[in-house]
C-alpha cells in the first residue's frame, strides 16, 4: 500500500491522509479502515499506553442486529426489534435516519470486527439476559483493544500515546492541524487531510462537570478514565461544530463508594438494590427499591444518590440475602445489630432503627421471586417498595456505602450518515469526521442499553475512517 | 486469612476477578472461580495449578497494573503453585529442596553422575571403560544387567511413591468438587486437556511472551517435550520387556522398536528443552515467578541432559566413547528420577489432578 503522505525515515510523518485523535473503539475502527481505504493514519492517543482506549478498556460486549442465531448468540436480534428498543431506552430522543443507518450497519459489523482480530465468546456469567442481542468480546474491552492496536499496527498504521492535543487548526469548516503538547519526532504541529475526532466524552473533568451539577460533581466517582477529559469536544463545539445531546446529561449507576476516584470500572457496581433498602445519610428511604427489574433500576441509582445531600447512600440488606447476587469486589460493612451497623456507617441509630422498623412492619407476606415483578409489596409507607419487599431482620446486617458513577456523557457533535460533521450554519464539513462517544448523542439523546456504546463506536468507527480515507484520495 | 502470604493475595485476586468475569472464556482458573464465592487454601491450589500460565489475562486485565488494584494473575498463581509443590512434597522433611531447587538438582545430577562414571572406573578395568564393546549385552560388560535394574527400579519406585503421596496430599487439600460428580468419565477429559495442552492457549491464540503478539511457541516445544518424554519412557519399557518376555539384550539394532521410540524421543527431548529455555526468555518478567527460574530450568537441563545423553550414547555406542557416555546417561536418568517428587516435575502431577477436579465439576451433576 503506497502512502501518499510524505514519510519520514523513522515512520512517524508530519502530514498524513488521515488523522484520527483518540484511541478507543471508535478510533480504532476509523483508523483500520481508513488505511484499509488506502490512506496514511496516524492515531493520536492522550492517555498513556496502558490506559489507552478510554471507556472501551472497561466494555464488555457489542449490541449488533442479527437475523439468525449465531455461533455464539442464542436467536435472531431484527432491525425492527433493535431499533424498538433504542426508541424504548432514549424516550425517542433519536436522529432516526441516523440509528437506523446505524443498526442496518451493526449487522456486517458483527463479521467486520472479527476480521479486525477481535474474538467473540458466548455472554458471560450472570448476564443471560444479553445473550441473544449482545456479542460478547473474549477477555473483555481491553482483550478487544489489543486485538484493534495489533492489527492496525500491522496494517502501518501510526499510534503515538501520551499525544495530548492542545489546539486544532479549523477554518471554514476545514481541518488543517493539530498542535501538540509534547513533540512527536519533533513535530509539534501534525496537519492532516481528513480528521476523525474520536475522543470521547468530558465525564472525567470534574470543572465541566461542576458547570452543570455544582458542589456534588466532586463527590462522583468515574468509572472509567481520567484522561476522558472532553478536551477535543470542547475544541470543537468552540470552532463552530453543532453540537447535539443534552449537556447537563450523564449516564451513571450506583457504584461503591470505596471505589478509587477514576478507573474502576465495572466491578465496582452494585446490583443489590433490589433485596433490601436504600437510605440517605439520614438514614431515610428515599425512593422504591422494587421499582424495576435489571438493567432498567441499574441506570437510575446512580442519579437518584447524586440528588442525595453529600451525594452518599447505603443499601442496608440482612444476611438471608447474601449469595442472591454476584459476589461484591468491597465486602458488605457487617454488624450484629442495626444500631451497631449504623454506628459503623456513621448514620443516626435511632433513625435507622425507625426506618427499618418501619419498614419490616410495612412488608406484606408475598412469593418472593427476583427474576420477575413478584408480589412482596410494601402497605402504608412513603415511598412504598413495590417488588420483592421482604423483612430485613436476620443479623448480622449488611450494607455497602454507594455513591455515583459517571459512565459517559451525552453532549457531542452532530454528524450526517456519513459520520461527518456538521457545522452550526448547517453546513456539513469539508474533512471533519466523528465516531463514539463524542457523536453518541446523535442516536442516544438519553437512556442506556447494554452494548450500544460501542455499536456506535464500531459502526461509525469504520464509515467515518472509510469516509476520511475517501476524502483524502479525492 | 491464609496460611501465606501469596495466598492471602490469591484469595484477593480471586474476589477482583470474582466481580468482574470478564476472563471467562479464556480458560479454566475462571469458570472454577465462579463456582466459588469464598476461598479456602485448597481452593486456591487448585486454581493455581489448574492455570497454565498462558499470560493472556494478564494482557487482556484493565485492572493489571500500573493499575491501583495490582491485577497480577499469572505471577501470582504461578508463585501459589511453586510453593504449594513444597507444601505436598513427600516426606515433608524433603520439602526444602524446592527452596533452591536449581541448585539441588545441578548437584544431585553431578553427583549422580560422579558416581556412574567413578563405579565404572572402580569395577571395570581401564581397558573396558575404555574398550570397543558391540553386540548384543555391550553395556552390561560395564554394569550388570542385574544391578542396573535394580538400582533404577528402587529409584523408579521411590520416585512413584513419593509422587503418589504428594498427590494424595494435594488431593486431599483441594476437598471435594463442587456441583458435579466424580467418576472416570472425568480423568479421561483430563487426559485430553493434558495431552493437547488445551489451556495453553490464550483464549485460542496462544500464549503471551514479550509483547502483545502471542505466539503457539509454549505449546509446541512443551509437546515436544512431553511426547519425548513419553517416548524415551516407552522406548525403555519395550526394552525391559524384550529382555525379560524374549531375551533379548540392549544394545538393539538400529530399526528395532526400543531405539526407533527412543530416537524420536530424544529427538523431543533436545528441541523442545531448547525450545522451552528460549521461550522463557522471550516471556514478560512480569508474568513469571523470577524466583523459581532455578527450578525451571533445572528441570528443563535435565530434561535436555537425559536426551542429550542418550542420543549420543547410540551415535557413539561403537566407539571408545561408548564406556563415559552410558555412565553419564545411566547418571542423568538416575538424577532425573531421584528429583522428580523435588522438582518441576510435579507440576504435571498436579497440574492434571486439577485437570480432574475441574472435569468433575463442569460435568452436571446426576
Amino acid at each position: 500500500m503506497a502512502l501518499t503522505s510524505s514519510h519520514r525515515a523513522d515512520g512517524m510523518s508530519s502530514k498524513y491522509d488521515v488523522l484520527v485523535i483518540g484511541g478507543g473503539n471508535a478510533a480504532l475502527c476509523a483508523a483500520i479502515a481508513a488505511r484499509r481505504g488506502g490512506a496514511s493514519v496516524l492515531v493520536l492517543e492522550g492517555a498513556p499506553k496502558f490506559y489507552r482506549g478510554g471507556n472501551t478498556r472497561h466494555t464488555r460486549n457489542m449490541r449488533c442486529a442479527h437475523d439468525a442465531a449465531t455461533e455464539i448468540l442464542t436467536g435472531p436480534y431484527t432491525e425492527e426489534e433493535f431499533w424498538e428498543d433504542l426508541l424504548r431506552v432514549t424516550g425517542g430522543q433519536t436522529d432516526e435516519v441516523l440509528a437506523r443507518h446505524m443498526i442496518r450497519e451493526s449487522k456486517d459489523i458483527l463479521n467486520w470486527i472479527v476480521e479486525q482480530g477481535v474474538r467473540w465468546q458466548p455472554s458471560l456469567g450472570g448476564t443471560l439476559s444479553l445473550g441473544r442481542t449482545n456479542s460478547f468480546f473474549l477477555g473483555g474491552g481491553r482483550a478487544m483493544l489489543n486485538a484493534l492496536y495489533l492489527t492496525a499496527e500491522q496494517l502501518g498504521v501510526n499510534v503515538a500515546y501520551d499525544a495530548e492535543v492542545t489546539d486544532l487548526v479549523i477554518e471554514d469548516g476545514m481541518f488543517l492541524a493539530a498542535r501538540l503538547k509534547r513533540p512527536i519526532n519533533g513535530e509539534t504541529e501534525i496537519r492532516a487531510t481528513s480528521l476523525v475526532a474520536a475522543a470521547g466524552g468530558f465525564e472525567a473533568n470534574i470543572e465541566w462537570l461542576k458547570q452543570y451539577w455544582g458542589e456534588a460533581a466532586d463527590n462522583f466517582l468515574i468509572r472509567g478514565t481520567p484522561y476522558n477529559r472532553g478536551s477535543i469536544l470542547k475544541m470543537l463545539l468552540d470552532k463552530g461544530v453543532q453540537e447535539v445531546g443534552d449537556p447537563t446529561q450523564c449516564h451513571a449507576v450506583a457504584i461503591d463508594a470505596r471505589a478509587p476516584k477514576f478507573d474502576g470500572g465495572i466491578i465496582t457496581r452494585h446490583d443489590s438494590v433490589v433485596f433490601g433498602i436504600v437510605v440517605n445519610k439520614h438514614a431515610q428511604r428515599f425512593y422504591d427499591e422494587g421499582e424495576d427489574l435489571w438493567p432498567k433500576r441499574y441506570a437510575i441509582w446512580g442519579r437518584l444518590v447524586a440528588a442525595q445531600p453529600d451525594q452518599i447512600a447505603y443499601i442496608i440488606f440482612d444476611s438471608t440475602v447474601v449469595t442472591s447476587f454476584m459476589p461484591t469486589l468491597f465486602p458488605p460493612i457487617a454488624a450484629r445489630t442495626v444500631a451497631e451497623l449504623a454506628g459503623k456507617l456513621e448514620l443516626e441509630p435511632a433513625a435507622l432503627e425507625n426506618t427499618i422498623t418501619e419498614f419490616n412492619a410495612a412488608v406484606r407476606p408475598g412469593t418472593f421471586d427476583h427474576t420477575v415483578l413478584d408480589d412482596c409489596v410494601t402497605e402504608g409507607i412513603t415511598p412504598p417498595k413495590t417488588h420483592w419487599a421482604r423483612k430485613i431482620e436476620t443479623p448480622p446486617y449488611l450494607a455497602y456505602p454507594v455513591r455515583p458513577g459517571i459512565t459517559f456523557t451525552y453532549l457531542g457533535t452532530r454528524v450526517t450518515k456519513e459520520a461527518r460533521m456538521l457545522m452550526a450554519d448547517g453546513k456539513p464539513s469539508g474533512n471533519m469526521f466523528a465516531a463514539g462517544e463524542i457523536m453518541a448523542g446523535n442516536v442516544l439523546g438519553k437512556g442506556y442499553a447494554a452494548g450500544m456504546g460501542m455499536t456506535i463506536g464500531s459502526v461509525f468507527g469504520r464509515i467515518a475512517g472509510r469516509e476520511a480515507a475517501k476524502h483524502a484520495r479525492n | 486469612m491464609h496460611g501465606t502470604r501469596i495466598l492471602n493475595e490469591a484469595d484477593r485476586l480471586m474476589t477482583v476477578c470474582n466481580s468482574c468475569r470478564y476472563c471467562e472464556g479464556l480458560c479454566a482458573v475462571f469458570p472454577a472461580m465462579e463456582m466459588r464465592r469464598a476461598f479456602s487454601d485448597g481452593d486456591l491450589n487448585y486454581l493455581a495449578n489448574l492455570c497454565h500460565a498462558c499470560g493472556a489475562c494478564y494482557v487482556d486485565c484493565q485492572f493489571s497494573p500500573p493499575h491501583e488494584f495490582n491485577v497480577n494473575v499469572p505471577k501470582t498463581l504461578a508463585v501459589a503453585r511453586a510453593e504449594s509443590y513444597a507444601a505436598y512434597a513427600w516426606p515433608q522433611a524433603l520439602s526444602g529442596a524446592f527452596t533452591r531447587n536449581g541448585l539441588v538438582i545441578s548437584v544431585i545430577a553431578a553427583l549422580s553422575m560422579a558416581a556412574f562414571i567413578l563405579g565404572f572406573a572402580a569395577l571395570n578395568d581401564h581397558s573396558a571403560l575404555f574398550g570397543v564393546h558391540t553386540g548384543a549385552g555391550a553395556f552390561y560388560k560395564l554394569m550388570p544387567h542385574n544391578a542396573m535394574a535394580a538400582l533404577f527400579s528402587a529409584a523408579f519406585l521411590y520416585a512413584i511413591l513419593a509422587l503418589g503421596m504428594s498427590l494424595r496430599a494435594f488431593w486431599r487439600d483441594i476437598g471435594t468438587p463442587i456441583g458435579g460428580r466424580a467418576e472416570g468419565g472425568s480423568i479421561f477429559q483430563a487426559i485430553r486437556d493434558a495431552g493437547e495442552l488445551r489451556y495453553l492457549h490464550g483464549g485460542g491464540v496462544g500464549c503471551y511472551n514479550e509483547d502483545d503478539k502471542p505466539t503457539d511457541r509454549r505449546k509446541v516445544f512443551h509437546h515436544l517435550t512431553f511426547y519425548g518424554f513419553l517416548l524415551c519412557f516407552a522406548a525403555t519399557s519395550v526394552a525391559t520387556l524384550y529382555h525379560y518376555l524374549l531375551g533379548r539384550e540392549a544394545p538393539y539394532p538400529v530399526w528395532d522398536l526400543p531405539v526407533v521410540l527412543g530416537t524420536l524421543g530424544g529427538i523431543g527431548l533436545i528441541v523442545g528443552p531448547i525450545g522451552l529455555f528460549l521461550a522463557k526468555t522471550r516471556r514478560d518478567p512480569a508474568l513469571l515467578d523470577e524466583n523459581r527460574y532455578g527450578m525451571d530450568v533445572g528441570f528443563i537441563a535435565m530434561l535436555f541432559l537425559t536426551g542429550l545423553t542418550g542420543m549420543l550414547l547410540l551415535i557413539l555406542r561403537g566407539t571408545v566413547a561408548m564406556g563415559p557416555l552410558l555412565a553419564l546417561h545411566l547418571g542423568a536418568v538416575f538424577a532425573l528420577f531421584i528429583t522428580m517428587p523435588y522438582g518441576k516435575f510435579v507440576h504435571g502431577i498436579y497440574r492434571f489432578a486439577a485437570l480432574v477436579r475441574y472435569a468433575q465439576e463442569r460435568r452436571p451433576a446426576a
